[in-house]
């Protein structure tokens, strides 16, 4: 299955270094991660696992923490909201990502070069500048909603709105979907338009039946990587979000810092951690199975 | 242009009834050009291409053979000039409307898709039902010999399969034309052999009309009815390979098909016929050329070698040569002689028939005055080709 092998290998045509890297007397990359290893260990997995001790033990051993978060339904919405956020930021991402990173390879070098600056702008500057600069343009009477009166619209309430919240994300997220896209789709082969048009396809088809298939790895890998660290997302909800319409991460800074519930917010994060991974399997097995049909 | 194209059955072709056969369309380029700014890739050419005929376009790289076949394909728009295909005018069809099989040099196989699934493709998107689909594929895989590959995907097949897989999906809807562009140019020399047989083969089956693009002449000569020889986005001349090669309208197109002599002098006329200085000797040749230029073109095995001082028949021309190198190719032999102005000289001896010259040995060349092909010297073509 191709899609299978595409997925493993997100962008195959710029990753031909990994093959290499697998063949016999090519054990020295391997110490040459291990200082990363050492890192992720002592500040990755480490905490990780005194969260995950904190959920099962504090204040008393069991389970709790968990209990307690199942049978509060405030708890089980802000859940809820901050998957569909996530959702939604992913979708937004996607849609305006994919035009983007199509023109990323059929620009001339220096048009190409520009939309790559773009891009990676946002990665230049702080995230909390960034979010800030997104609290003047959405607030009532920012920049957007003074344009938007100038041609007699609104104004909308975007500040302390989901809305808001997914603008912003969007905003900050776009590069991880932009770059898988664009590593991707820069391996197609474009040639393959033309052939599928003398097969008797009309340009979009043609789009749809072959292009469209042959970028999935990018969609996937840039899907993943936006859902993600959109369930995640801290401080671009509490400042442009309402207090009422908390995500998780809100919630478990609550716990933690103002009610010093450490298992509590253990709890959380052992729950988004689990709901994360599941995620991921699910989607992994659904565009295994869209890549069938398409391809079948 | 006169069409003097004879669809004789290919010896040896497998005659039996093929499901994919069908009706090859006639093709009209009249005046067609197509710019680039300034550059003209194609300049103004005119070319008829018969229902069912074995059409070669043979040229240099950027002779604006893929810009015609592209144009006629539907991939590029001619800037002027009309593109008729069975009488009917096809410029403004887009390409997915045209009917056409097309084959890259690049196979441009779909690589999410296995061999059945991109056979399936044109028929997927001409509605057909399943059933009559997996009928045409079945059919399509047995004409390339391709029975059992169908699961496979493209990546698993070999250079030359992806290419029969390629040819497999562009007749499996019995387009009324097969385009191909270079389709063995990435393929080794002996596969390419095997492979133009089985065009060959496949197309004496179809009776589609098949427009092939090549820099190859060999190729070219295996396996076309007619040539079209291209140089500057023009063509040079069309016709049948016998007569390209024993009659070349052009010092170019003489260089592009086959090996040959080329002596260069200033021609008079003499009666029917012109007489050329070459090497302080007269040549002659029959017809006339306009313009004092002229180039003498005479194959290699149209060229004998006699011992220095061999009295020559009075149909002949003579030269003086001295044999500087021997070649000896099994069924024939290829000497290089110099001759006295220092230009060089080929002949082609077939091994039943081999005359006793060594290099070194001075020697006099002689052959037929009606081998001779007089033509205008083309400052632009050196004069030994090999
Ligand atoms: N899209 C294009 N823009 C500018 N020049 C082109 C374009 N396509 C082809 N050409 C030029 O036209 C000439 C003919 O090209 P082509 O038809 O591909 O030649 P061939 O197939 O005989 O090698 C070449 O000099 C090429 O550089
Ligand atoms: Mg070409």
């Amino acid at each position: 299955m191709a899609l299978l092998d595409e997925l493993s290998g997100a962008a195959r045509p710029v990753t031909k270094g990994r093959a290499a890297a697998r063949e016999p007397g090519a054990r020295r990359p391997a110490l040459l991660i291990l200082p990363a290893l050492i890192a992720l260990a002592v500040f990755f997995l480490y905490p990780l696992a005194v969260v995950g001790w904190n959920a099962f033990t504090d204040p008393e051993p069991g389970l709790g923490n968990f209990t307690w978060f199942f049978s509060e339904p405030a708890n089980i919405a802000t859940l809820v909201r901050t998957f569909t956020t996530a959702l939604w930021v992913t979708l937004v991402s996607l849609v305006l990502s994919y035009p983007y990173a199509y023109a990323m390879t059929v620009a001339g070098t220096r048009v190409r070069a520009a939309l790559m600056m773009l891009v990676l702008l946002p990665f230049w500057t702080s995230l909390m500048v960034r979010t800030f600069a997104w609290v003047i343009l959405l607030q009532d009477t920012g920049v957007i909603n003074q344009i938007l009166g100038a041609v007699g619209l609104g104004p909308f309430s975007l500040i302390r709105t989901q809305t808001g919240v997914i603008i912003g994300m969007v905003q900050l997220l776009m590069p991880f979907m932009v770059l898988p896209l664009y590593a991707v789709m820069s391996g197609i082969d474009k040639r393959l338009l033309p052939a599928a048009r003398s097969l008797g396809a009309r340009p979009a088809t043609a789009f749809v039946t072959v292009y469209m298939p042959l970028s999935l790895p990018g969609v996937s890998a840039g899907c993943l990587t936006v859902f993600i660290s959109a369930l995640g997302f801290y401080i671009t909800p509490a400042l442009l979000g309402s207090p009422t319409d908390a995500l998780i991460s809100q919630q478990i800074f609550t716990q933690v810092n103002g009610l010093l519930k450490w298992g509590r917010g253990g709890a959380m994060g052992v729950i988004l951690l689990g709901l994360t991974l599941a995620m991921i399997a699910l989607l992994a097995v659904s565009l295994r199975r869209a890549g069938k049909r398409v391809s079948g | 242009m006169p069409s003097n194209t004879v669809q004789a059955p290919v010896p040896g072709a497998a005659s039996g009834h093929n499901d994919l056969a069908g009706r090859g369309a006639r093709i009209e380029l009249t005046d067609l050009s197509k710019r680039y700014g300034d550059f003209a890739a194609v300049d103004d050419i005119s070319l008829v291409i018969e229902p069912g005929e074995f059409m070669t376009f043979l040229g240099p790289s950027g002779s604006g053979k893929t810009t015609t076949l592209n144009i006629i394909a539907g991939f590029v728009h001619p800037t002027s000039g009309t593109l008729k295909v069975d009488g009917a005018a096809i410029e403004a069809t887009p390409a997915h409307k045209r009917d056409m099989g097309v084959v890259f040099q690049h196979y441009a196989l779909f690589p999410h898709l296995t061999v059945a699934e991109n056979i399936a493709y044109p028929l997927k998107r001409r509605g057909m039902p399943k059933a009559r689909r997996a009928e045409l594929i079945r059919a399509a895989l047995d004409t390339v010999h391709l029975g059992d590959y169908g699961h496979r995907y493209p990546r698993e097949l070999s250079g030359g399969q992806q290419q029969r897989v390629a040819v497999a999906r562009a007749i499996v809807y019995s387009p009324r034309v097969l385009l191909m562009d270079e389709p063995l140019g990435a393929l080794d020399k002996k596969l390419r052999d095997w492979l133009q047989l089985e065009i060959k083969r496949i197309h004496a089956e179809l009776g589609t009309t098949f427009v092939y693009v090549t820099h190859d002449q060999e190729e070219a000569l295996v396996l076309s009815d007619r040539i079209a020889v291209f140089n500057h986005g023009r063509i040079e001349q069309v016709g049948p390979a016998s007569e390209m090669y024993e009659r070349p309208a052009t010092l170019f197109v003489a260089k592009f098909l086959g090996e040959s002599t080329v002596l260069r002098g200033e021609a008079t006329r003499e009666g029917d016929g012109s007489v050329v200085g070459v090497c302080a000797r007269t040549l002659r040749a029959a017809g006339h050329i306009d313009g004092p230029r002229a180039a003498i073109v005479v194959r290699p095995e149209r060229i004998a070698v006699q011992p220095r001082g061999h009295q020559p028949e009075p149909d002949r021309n003579v030269l003086p040569a001295t044999v500087t190198s021997e070649i000896y190719l099994g069924s024939s032999r290829k000497l290089e002689l110099a001759l006295p102005d220092g230009s060089t000289a080929l002949v082609r001896e077939s091994a039943g028939t081999l005359s006793d010259a060594r290099p070194g040995d001075e020697v006099t060349l002689t052959w037929r005055v009606e081998d001779s092909v007089l033509l205008p010297d083309d400052p632009e073509v050196e004069t030994v080709f090999t």
